[in-house]
């Protein structure tokens, strides 16, 4: 019941968003009602949910979390959830360790509603006679009525990530779905299990679990739980039971050939998405490639100065009146040398990330599109067919030359072309409910999309500048302690000097 | 300050322009329009000589460099630099510079007179000239002798040197010098006719010729090492500089390719935009910050190789004294053999083996007569052979006495150069720091905007 009243929160609360989901299945699933109903509808007495895309819009969840719960029928359903009375809400930074996070208590007007805790840690080796690979420990906390636990531990590999995520993507085909890290090594690494390599894996992988969390429909997905909460044996059957390879091959043929046929008319706002899309993954590739570059640069030079303070310690050997002055220079150089070195850890880890992870994002996006166009062009093929079908039964009534017919067409075509008609209409109108569903959820996870690529973007470039400020600021300390202690200093020689 | 073995055309006859220098004398250089803070030589004034009828300052300053074509000697095109070298004289009174003489120089013409230099005051650390070829670079700058920062840079060096030459108690009142500094024409062939060549010693030259010295003298010894060291420790310090100097090039520039990414994406965010577009603009800045920084860095690299190439005019007194030694020993060996010969030939001994002993066996007991002449011929040859000795020997000692104070000279100003440049190493460190952070902080700045 907690998952169905959830759905039906989550629905109502997110309107459009959520639909989707529930809209698909019930095009696939029956075919007996004409317009699927809101979300409430076939579940619960219809109370008259929102009107399915009636708006859209992208109010967060909570706000409207906050709207219902002064409705006291949704109150009782939702009893078991009291945290969410209780206006628990956490620092928007990643916690390191999910239990200070539920320990944290914050009153703010506007409460970040987090009841999910994922850290992804300990990788370790397995080896088998046929592969060796690595497996990541999830902790998941929660406080989340749907889940037996308040606590689970599991291991997964990056396989099983894969898993979720196309789980996922076929749930939700015009949500915009995390991503993951790379399959494989970018550039000509040998040891494939090289230790930077796999705490960038590591790091990324607990990113792709926290942002499937923060995400209002993601969160509620039911293999997302299972991955999180499932022993390895449980996830293996779990695993069995989804939609057979077959009909993933179905779907797959199905989506290549719409995707052939080209959209006609991609709405006017979806076109600037587009182009959106297209030029933000050109930027953010160059930005990858530049920070990179920076960050090897900055290694480079951090390798040379390592040899530039030894150097003026081997002179001070020499020089006996100036060994104090060269000593210091060397411990100066030395200093800076630390404090180069500091900015670039600083920047492998706020910046470097950020960036490519939203390479990554960039690659989803124009999946996201495609996907949203590939289910325009299933509609528009049937409403191509439907013209054309009736255009043909027109003709038929009068003698006709011998043409190629299509062979669904054919096969479908039966004695009472008006059933075939009809059929077809309702199809299109299942479809048209479905293209709706996709955009509205398409549009709504865009602009969510978007404030949390400004807010991630900003804060790593913030952090960069941070980094090379605070850079400056102690090499600045350095070199004016040194100044100092040199131009004090002669007032002390010339003093000794005097017999 | 002691004076040079007497030699009068050598001497600077009493001028009105002739400056006295005394250890901490030096004379204000007029650096073309910059003004070097490093290249202080002292702000004293310089001071007259005994012969002089007022108080005069003296300016060098080498003020321009110019691109000129002509024909060497092997009568084929070349294109050389000429440096413009320009001489004031300043009233004391009133302060007022008067320009006094100006003509154009070649590098060659200022090796012509260095060489003069190092022959004519042997136990003088003789200033060096800048180098020939840029070494130790890094990869912006070349190694064309002809590019203008090269030339920029050669020209400071040259300035100082006359600098340095002109604030040297010694060298200061030489006339070739005073000669470079107002004749232009046949100052070539006043300089050659010096016969500096014929004296200089062919010796010096042959750098991996030992001169097995049965006493050397300690001091000298431990120069030398010096020597050696420090030109190593400043070779290598060098090197690793050029090597930073490059990668930090590298960070910096990379940097600018934000800027045009930045504002490329700023195009399409509506709320980003202006602070994409700003950050972006400040991203530039910070990459072209760096060619003024690597600029001022290369004056800090120059006054590093002068003393580099200090070492070898440390080292080049030191094979003097060296030869003058081994002359010496050679000397008194010499004297010491005579001397014996001449007993045995009194004694009628012959102890030791010798021409004269075989000659006799063979041919028969020379006369009486024979044996006074050749014994009156050995003592004039002893007699000789002892002045010349004690005069070898007085120079000897003059030479290390001179040299010594000259070296004790050169190592005060090495100490205090050296210093200043370290601090105005830390002062460009600072700089480049504070433009650093105000960047930073513009740019971050812009960032929390967007």
């Amino acid at each position: 019941m907690g998952t169905l009243g959830r759905a039906r929160l989550a629905a109502a609360a997110g309107q459009a968003r959520t639909l989707g989901m529930d809209g698909e299945r019930r095009a696939s699933q029956a075919l007996s009602s004409g317009l699927p109903e809101g979300g409430a509808g076939g579940e619960s007495p219809g109370d008259g949910g929102p009107v399915p895309g009636s708006s859209g819009s992208s109010a967060l969840l909570q706000a409207e979390v906050l709207d219902l719960d002064e409705d006291e029928d949704d109150l009782e359903v939702f009893s078991k959830d009291a945290s969410l009375m209780d206006m628990n809400s956490f620092s928007p930074m990643m916690p390191t360790s999910p239990l200070s996070m539920i320990n944290q208590v914050k009153f703010e007007d506007e409460p970040d509603l987090k009841d999910l805790f994922i850290t992804v840690d300990e990788p370790e080796s397995h080896v088998t006679t046929v592969e060796t690979f690595i497996t990541y420990r999830i902790i998941t906390k929660t406080s989340r009525g749907e889940f037996d636990s308040s606590e689970f531990e599991v291991r997964r590999r990056y396989q099983d990530f894969l898993w979720l995520k196309g789980k996922l993507e076929d749930a939700h085909p015009t949500l915009i779905i995390p991503p993951l890290p790379e399959k494989f090594i970018v550039k000509g690494m040998v040891e494939r299990f090289n230790d930077d390599f796999i705490e960038t894996r590591r790091k990324a992988l607990q990113k792709f679990l926290n942002r499937i969390a923060d995400h209002p429909t993601l969160t509620f997905n039911e293999d997302f739980k299972v991955f999180l909460t499932a022993q390895t044996w449980e996830l293996s059957s779990h695993k069995k039971q989804g939609p057979g390879l077959l009909s993933r091959m179905g779907q797959t043929v199905r989506a290549v050939a719409w995707s052939m046929r080209g959209v006609k008319s991609r709405p006017e706002e979806f076109m600037e998405m587009n182009n959106f899309i297209e030029m933000f993954s050109q930027k953010i590739n160059l930005i990858d490639k530049i920070s990179q570059r920076i960050y090897k640069e900055e290694r480079e030079y951090f390798d040379e100065m390592k040899e530039y303070g030894p150097v003026h310690i081997l002179w001070s050997a020499t020089e006996e009146d100036l060994v104090d002055t060269l000593k210091s220079v060397a411990s100066c150089v030395d200093k800076c040398c630390k404090a180069t070195e500091k900015r670039m850890s600083g920047l492998s880890e706020a910046l470097l990330p950020v960036v490519h992870e939203y390479v990554l994002y960039s690659e989803i996006l124009m999946g996201v599109m495609k996907r949203r166009d590939q289910i325009q062009a299933e509609l528009d093929s049937k409403v191509e067919a439907l013209t054309s079908k009736k255009a043909d039964t027109d003709l038929m009534r009068k003698p006709q030359p011998i043409r190629e017919l299509n062979l669904s067409e054919v096969t479908q075509q039966d004695s009472h072309p008006s059933d075939f008609r009809a059929k077809l209409t309702e199809e299109i109108g299942k479809l048209e409910d479905k293209v709706e569903c996709a955009n509205n959820a398409l549009k709504a996870d865009w602009e969510r999309w978007k404030q949390n690529m400004q807010n991630d973007i900003k804060s790593a470039f913030t952090d960069m500048a941070e980094e090379n400020i605070h850079y400056y600021e102690q090499c600045l300390a350095t070199w004016e302690s040194f100044l100092t202690s040199q131009t004090d200093l002669p007032l002390e020689e010339a003093s000794e000097d005097k017999p | 300050m002691e004076q040079a073995p007497p030699d009068p055309e050598r001497r600077l006859q009493p001028a009105p322009l002739e400056p006295l220098g005394h250890p901490d004398a030096g004379l204000e250089a007029v650096v073309g329009e910059e003004v070097e803070a490093a290249r202080d030589e002292g702000s004293g004034d310089g001071t007259m000589t005994e012969n002089n009828f007022w108080l005069k300052k003296i300016e060098i300053s080498v003020s321009e460099a110019e691109k000129r074509t002509g024909r060497n000697a092997m009568n084929m095109q070349e294109t050389y630099t000429a440096y413009l070298i320009e001489t004031r004289s300043v009233e004391h009174i009133d302060g007022q510079s008067v320009l006094t003489d100006s003509l154009w120089r070649r590098y060659s013409e200022f090796e012509l007179l260095r060489n003069y230099l190092l022959v004519y005051y042997p136990h003088v650390v003789v200033p060096p000239l800048p180098e020939k070829r840029a070494e130790f670079v890094w990869h912006k700058l070349s190694a064309d002798n002809m590019d203008p920062d090269f030339v920029e840079r050669r020209r400071i060096g040259l300035e100082n040197f006359l600098l340095r030459v002109a604030s040297h108690p010694i060298l200061c009142r030489d006339k070739i010098f005073y000669l470079f500094l107002t004749q232009e024409g046949n100052w070539k062939e006043t300089v050659n006719e010096t016969g500096f060549q014929l004296k200089a010693d062919s010796r010096l030259k042959a750098l991996n010729a030992t001169f097995r010295v049965k006493n050397p003298d300690k001091r000298f010894t431990e120069l030398k090492h010096y020597s050696d060291e420090l030109q190593s420790v400043i070779s290598h310090l060098l090197r690793v500089r050029a090597r930073v100097a490059d990668r930090l090039y590298g960070v910096y520039k990379v940097h600018g390719n934000y800027g045009r990414v930045f504002s490329e994406w700023s195009a399409i965010e509506k709320e980003m935009g202006d602070g994409l577009q700003s950050a972006g603009h400040h991203m530039d800045v910070y990459a072209s910050s760096i060619d003024d920084i690597l600029e001022d860095e290369e004056h800090y690299a120059d006054q590093l190789k002068e003393y580099l190439f200090y070492a070898e005019a440390l080292r080049a007194v030191c094979r003097k004294h060296e030869l003058m030694q081994y002359d010496l020993e050679m000397a008194a060996q010499d004297l010491a053999s005579k001397k014996q010969q001449c007993e045995e030939l009194a004694t009628g001994t012959v102890r030791t083996f010798s021409l004269k002993g075989m000659t006799t066996k063979l041919f028969g007991q020379e006369t009486p007569e024979q044996r006074e002449a050749r014994i009156k011929v050995l003592e004039e040859q002893i007699n000789e052979g002892e002045q010349q000795l004690k005069s070898k020997n007085l120079e000897g000692r003059e030479f290390v006495k001179n040299a010594w104070a000259d070296i004790e000279r050169f190592k005060e100003q090495k100490n205090r150069d050296l210093k200043e440049a370290l601090i105005s190493y830390a002062v460009m460190q600072i700089s480049m720091c504070k433009k650093g952070i105000q960047v930073w902080t513009n740019a971050k700045e812009c960032f929390s905007k967007m």
